[in-house]
């Protein structure tokens, strides 16, 4: 093999590690990307929904008479007509500590009897026109009981809180606890010198795909198929979920496409009740229904992320070495359990409490709660943005309270380095075993890029010019190459999390990739290819990547968690070895050699010692026309892998923030954003780079701007452009990049991922950052709740 | 996103808008940019839609009889880039620019803006400061409503029934006026949150207006009188910015409290006096 | 009641009998199938539905399609010329300036208007300029380098050659 030399790229001198142009790119430019909502079928109709516009309230009655009458309508049902279709389930199972199950209430297609958050699906609505279902569905007439609701998930545990799901006492659906025996957490804080205390809402926020979810489903009666297109990040668990745990209907005769998505960051890994009802009632009616959210719609559907309400203490002995965290969380699971929102606030986050530090007693305890608003799920960085948030602002806040350098902190208190080939995995006290690591080195490089010694001098300057400067740090560390599926299976996980590759080498030496990743802004026609030409000496011109269609790919589990060039790209090396290992027997055979004797490299299989070669594209014809062939060996040149890994990979990294806040206004302006990122080996820089970016914008878009607020009702008061906040172009700075290398020591191509760190990172480097810039200003501030919006930040001034 | 079904119509002339909008539920179509979304989430269901978009009479900037007039059917960018506003009115260019954004500016109109009186809204606060006045037309001609009678409440203005603004009339202002317009945006929406509008005439006449803080634009006359004639100082900024805030009933929501508001009202408006100094 | 419209596209003049309510960018996407050209909100808040009426940077989801009777339209579908990509088209590919490609067709359009009224636009003016566009997945930045490679190659030598030739 020729990766893990360290440097970030691999030494074949191919593709690996070089800024290739994205070949995805012309069809988006020119307008020609294929996104599910550009697909009209013959036959078409259209859906529109009636929705609950209480958070909690009885259904006393439906009418749909007025509605059925109204042109183009095709076909009206109700919670009455899908109540024997099974809900949408969760894929993860996790137990109360006293080793019960998780309380799962049914997430039905469609609402009977009563409503749990504004926007619950009451009616569908199909007609000939999308004109014709919105104006039908504005003359369904639903009788309401509105019913008290509770919104906060503190709120939602204390005696007397309206219940969401009768059966669920305290609106409970699990508590947790991971780590250290409470007991020794418990003795290692009272013997601490110093305890840090903070209380914070990590607030909940709304991915905000750009493109909304669209479904177009359809159904073949002659043949009895049906074929989903869905703006999914994950097509083939889409179809594995709806066939065998909500429709009962055979896996093999459903196809589902997930052609181009404009974007997921979490909120289109999971199984939509919308996927499923559509593809009910397409069998109900023969012809095809479609569906594209509204905006509105996404902003009270698409499941949102964080909500974590949080009490964390950090005990230093007085050295300000940490000797023991303890953490109290309540994390708002909304009204029902999505796909995965059972495990984000426990094992993609208590998991992440250990950080880059060694702490040697660690505990931490999760109560998941329902309540009366949208379900909460995996949002880019899912659990780990909340470990990380937790620790770093933890960590600037002591520093700040035992007057050590906040930098100098954590130096004294990072895991020293190590690469997990020489040195073995860091163990946690969290369950997880880091894979390696070089955490002294990013920050080193944070502060040499900042300039943090000229930094503190403008800091004190500015102080005079009404402005205050400050700046925050935040050493992160993440999970990523989500995962060995014997760990998750332990844990909880109802799937496996391998990935699927298959490379298909076609007669003329054309390669064919199908993989069960799914790109939806990655690149992954471009890297894996770039994987795929260097590791086979071949033009990438001559690698197709197909992904996003269960007809085609064998299997796949898509793609979130950074997981996809760690474990997808790495099924697919497998299958390229099983093709260099066939392609040496059959150039053996061609050169009068023994197999033993072939090396390849730069698409040339060569004797040993010898001039003697033949060309992949040679081996590859003469696999399909095998008239001079290996006895015994079968034709063809196809291979497919399922690649589990060992571990999860551990990406690491240092994101320094700096911010200037006007005293008069509290407005928050970010003047600089330094990210030293380590995600091991690097197929494409670009790429990643944007990776970080986009990451970065996202988590900073938390700090400053974004955040779900439910009114006492239960209705989202912003959940509209004109009033939730996203972050634009003119909100940043040129972002200050760097990448060191520490390669994955359990995978082929020493990778670890990048998707999600830049929104892992970032938000407490700006929170900390505005906290710096008032403590510089005098102001003795904890906390400031996200987001940081100008009045918040001028009343945290006030005192 | 697909609003109810209405009929359109595309009048010439403004006396054939007017007959377009007698009878039921009629709305005038401008740029669209405030009308067109509410009808998407069926805010607002009218029947028909007239579009004053082909009304030539309502386009244009020119200056006429000592007075700037800028047809009701201009684009904020119309105005923002405008020879004769950049050159007499150029606060109103400026404030112009920070109105939405691009797209925004490319379709939104000023007469839209009034007439929709919406309380964070920038021209009510411009055209306040600038002593200009909404002429409008109707049924029974056309009559002239000066803009401090033109705002009288949460999206309401003096416009009444099947009334039309065709222009905006700011006089030309006299050598050696300064004004300004300072506005802190609503991150989400770009609205003001506040708005303050100064203009300043050579004798030390000052007009004072603001936007966003309460549930309509307002001349802030008290403060006019707190800074008319005086040379602005530190003292008279404070008292300025003191008399700013009283009475006024400020508006509240989940960005901005009325607190902070009033706080926001004393920074801008001190902002502002500074600029023009 | 239905209308008949006359509305030229990429430079093909269409015509065609329309609901009033019918949205420019749901004439362009379902009528004319340019399905280039998105819809990411229901307020006029997102940009992704940016084309170019009459040459202005316009929300297609806030205008009606009888609104652009008589107009001269551009999509994205319609600024690369015989086969050659736009100068933006590009600058997004070399500049990595997209990634899932949803809004990018929307931040092109808004960037052709830009381009056409400030030839050597400064970074901050082009942030500024992309106040009403949204992106979920880049951060901006690679978008703006990829606006300021388009303006280079725009700007360049040899284009206002090519330029000054077909004008003499």
């Amino acid at each position: 093999m020729s990766t893990n030399n360290g440097n970030g790229t691999a030494a074949t001198g191919g593709p690996i590690g070089k800024s290739v142009k994205r070949v995805e790119d012309k069809r988006f430019t020119m307008g020609h990307g294929k996104f599910t909502d550009d697909i009209v079928l013959p036959g078409q109709t259209y859906a529109a929904f009636v929705r609950s516009q209480y958070a909690h309230a009885k259904i006393l009655s439906v009418d749909t008479s007025a509605a059925k009458a109204m042109p183009g309508v095709v076909a009206i049902y109700t919670g009455a007509d899908v109540a024997a279709v099974n809900g949408v389930p969760c894929g993860w199972q996790v137990n109360f500590k006293n080793g019960n199950a998780m309380k799962e209430p049914k997430h039905p297609l469609l609402v009977a009897d009563k409503t749990r958050h504004v926007g619950d699906a009451i009616a569908i609505v199909i007609a000939e026109s999308i004109e014709e279902a919105f104006d039908a569905a504005q003359t369904v007439n639903v009788e309401y009981e509105e019913l008290p609701c509770v919104v906060d998930a503190f709120k939602a545990t204390q005696p007397g809180a309206p219940l969401v799901h009768d059966d669920v006492p305290n609106n409970i659906c699990y508590d947790w606890a991971l780590g250290n025996p409470i007991e020794e957490v418990n003795a290692a804080m009272s013997s601490a010198a110093h305890v840090t205390t903070l209380e914070f809402i990590n607030q909940r926020l709304v991915p905000n795909a750009i493109e909304p979810r669209c479904y177009n489903s359809s159904y073949d009666a002659i043949n009895d198929k049906y074929t989903l297109y869905t703006s999914t990040q994950n097509p083939h668990v889409i179809r594995l979920l709806m066939c065998a745990f909500v429709l009962g209907i055979p896996e093999h005769k459903v196809r589902v496409i997930s052609y181009d998505v404009g974007g997921g960051f979490g909120s289109k890994i999971f199984h939509y009740t919308e996927e499923a009802l559509l593809t009910w009632c397409t069998k109900q009616l023969g012809r095809p229904v479609k569906w594209t959210a509204e905006r509105k719609e996404s902003f009270v559907l698409d499941a949102h992320g964080r909500d974590h309400i949080t009490k964390a203490e950090m005990g230093f002995d007085s050295g300000g070495k940490i000797v023991a965290l303890r953490v109290k969380t309540y994390a708002n699971l909304g009204a029902y359990l999505s796909t995965f929102g059972s495990c984000v606030p426990t094992y993609l986050h208590g998991t992440l409490m250990q950080g880059l530090y060694t702490t040697p007693k660690i505990n931490i305890d999760v109560t998941a709660v329902f309540t009366h608003t949208t379900a909460v799920d995996a949002y880019r960085g899912a659990g780990r943005p909340e470990a990380t948030y937790l620790l770093e602002r933890l960590m600037d806040l002591a520093a700040h309270e035992m007057k050590i350098d906040p930098a100098e902190l954590r130096f004294r208190n990072f895991i020293p380095p190590f690469d997990g080939v020489n040195q073995p995995g860091y163990q946690t006290q969290v369950a997880l075993q880091y894979d390696s690591g070089n955490y002294h080195a990013a920050l080193e490089k944070g502060l040499e890029m900042l300039g943090y010694e000229d930094f503190r001098k403008a800091q004190k300057e500015s102080a005079n010019n009404g402005k205050l400067l400050g700046v925050g740090f935040s050493t992160y560390i993440e999970a990523c190459g989500i995962a060995p599926s014997a760990v998750v299976g332990s844990l909880g996980a109802r799937a496996g999390l391998f990935e699927f590759g298959q490379i298909r080498v076609q007669p003329t030496g054309k390669v064919t990739v199908y993989t069960g990743a799914h790109s939806h802004g990655q690149g992954h026609e471009t890297t894996f290819a770039q994987v795929v030409a260097d590791k086979l000496g071949i033009s990438m011109d001559d690698v197709e990547i197909v992904h996003g269609d269960t007809e085609k790919i064998g299997f796949g589990m898509g793609t979130y968690g950074s997981r996809s060039i760690a474990v997808g790209g790495t099924a697919i090396v497998k299958s390229i070895e099983k093709v260099i290992e066939k392609g040496k027997k059959i150039a053996a055979h061609l050169l009068e050699a023994s197999a033993d004797d072939i090396d390849f490299a730069n698409g040339n299989f060569t004797v040993k010692g010898t001039d003697k070669s033949i060309a992949f594209g040679n081996v590859a014809l003469t696999a399909y026309v095998p008239h001079n062939y290996p006895k015994d060996l079968e034709p063809g040149l196809d291979f497919s892998s399922f690649y589990d890994p060992a571990n999860f990979t551990y990406p690491f990294g240092c994101h320094i923030a700096v911010v200037e806040v006007d005293k008069e206004t509290g407005k928050v302006a970010l003047k600089r954003f330094i990210a030293v990122d380590d995600f091991g080996n690097i197929i494409n820089p670009m790429i990643v780079e944007g990776q970080v970016h986009g990451g970065v914008a996202q988590g900073v878009g938390q700090a400053l701007f974004e955040g779900a607020e439910y009114n006492e009702h239960g209705q989202l008061v912003n959940a509209s452009y004109m009033d939730y906040c996203m972050p634009r172009a003119d909100d940043f700075p040129i972002f200050e990049t760097a990448t060191q290398v520490t390669p994955c020591p359990h995978n082929p191509l020493g990778v670890k991922g990048a998707g999600e760190a830049g929104a892992i990172g970032s938000t407490p480097a700006v929170v900390n950052a505005v906290i710096d810039a008032l403590w510089s200003g005098g102001h003795e501030v904890k906390d400031i709740r996200m987001p940081l919006t100008s009045e918040r930040v001028w009343r945290a001034m006030q005192n | 996103m697909i609003p109810a079904a209405f009929d359109y119509q595309k009048p010439k002339t403004v006396d054939e808008a007017i007959a377009a909008l007698s009878g039921s539920n009629s709305k005038i179509l401008a740029g669209g940019h405030s009308l067109l979304p509410a009808m998407k989430l069926r805010l607002s269901q009218p029947s028909k839609l007239v579009d004053i978009n082909g009304i030539s009479a309502l386009k244009g900037i020119k200056e006429e009889d000592g007075e700037i007039v800028i047809g009701a059917a201009s684009t904020h960018a119309d105005i923002a880039g405008d020879r004769i506003i950049k050159s007499k009115l150029a606060f109103f260019s400026e404030g112009a620019l920070l109105i939405g954004d691009v797209q925004v500016r490319n379709h939104g109109t000023i007469g839209g803006s009034l007439a929709h009186a919406d309380p964070a809204s920038d021209w009510p606060a411009l055209v306040l400061a600038a002593d200009g006045a909404i002429e409008v037309q109707g049924k029974n001609g056309k009559r002239r409503i000066k803009a401090t009678d033109f705002f009288t409440g949460l999206f309401s203005t003096a416009l009444q029934e099947n009334e039309i603004i065709i222009a905006v009339r700011v006089p030309v202002p006299p050598e050696g006026t300064k004004a300004t317009y300072q506005k802190l945006s609503h991150p989400a929406s770009r609205f003001a949150i506040v708005g303050c509008a100064v203009v300043r005439f050579a004798d030390g006449k000052t007009n004072i207006a603001f936007t966003g803080v309460a549930d309509h634009a307002f001349r802030a006359s008290n403060t006019e009188t707190a800074v008319s004639g005086k040379a602005i100082n530190e003292d008279v900024i404070a008292t300025a910015t003191n008399t700013a805030v009283q009475g006024v009933i400020f508006l509240s929501d989940h960005h901005a409290s009325a607190e902070y508001r009033k706080h926001l009202t004393k920074v801008y408006l001190k902002k502002a006096l500074q600029v023009i100094t | 009641m239905s209308i008949k419209i006359t509305v030229t596209v990429n430079g093909v003049k269409h015509t065609d009998k329309v609901e009033p309510r019918l949205l420019l960018v749901h004439y362009l996407r379902d009528v004319l199938r340019l399905t280039g050209t998105h819809v990411g909100c229901d307020t006029s808040g997102c940009g992704a539905c940016t084309i170019l009426v009459n040459g202005k940077a316009t929300k297609s989801c806030t205008m009606l399609a009888v609104q652009a009777d008589k107009a001269k339209v551009t999509t994205i579908e319609g600024i690369a010329s015989n086969g050659e990509l736009h100068p933006l088209q590009e600058g997004f590919n070399q500049c990595h300036g997209l990634q899932c490609g949803f809004c990018t067709p929307g931040i092109i359009m808004t960037a052709c208007d830009l381009l056409k009224n400030n030839k050597k636009p400064s970074e901050e003016e082009i942030r500024v300029a992309l106040e009403g566009n949204f992106c979920r997945c880049t951060g901006y930045e690679n978008i703006v380098k990829s606006i300021q490679y388009a303006a280079d190659k725009m700007s360049a030598p040899k284009a206002r050659k090519t330029k000054k030739e077909a004008t003499v």
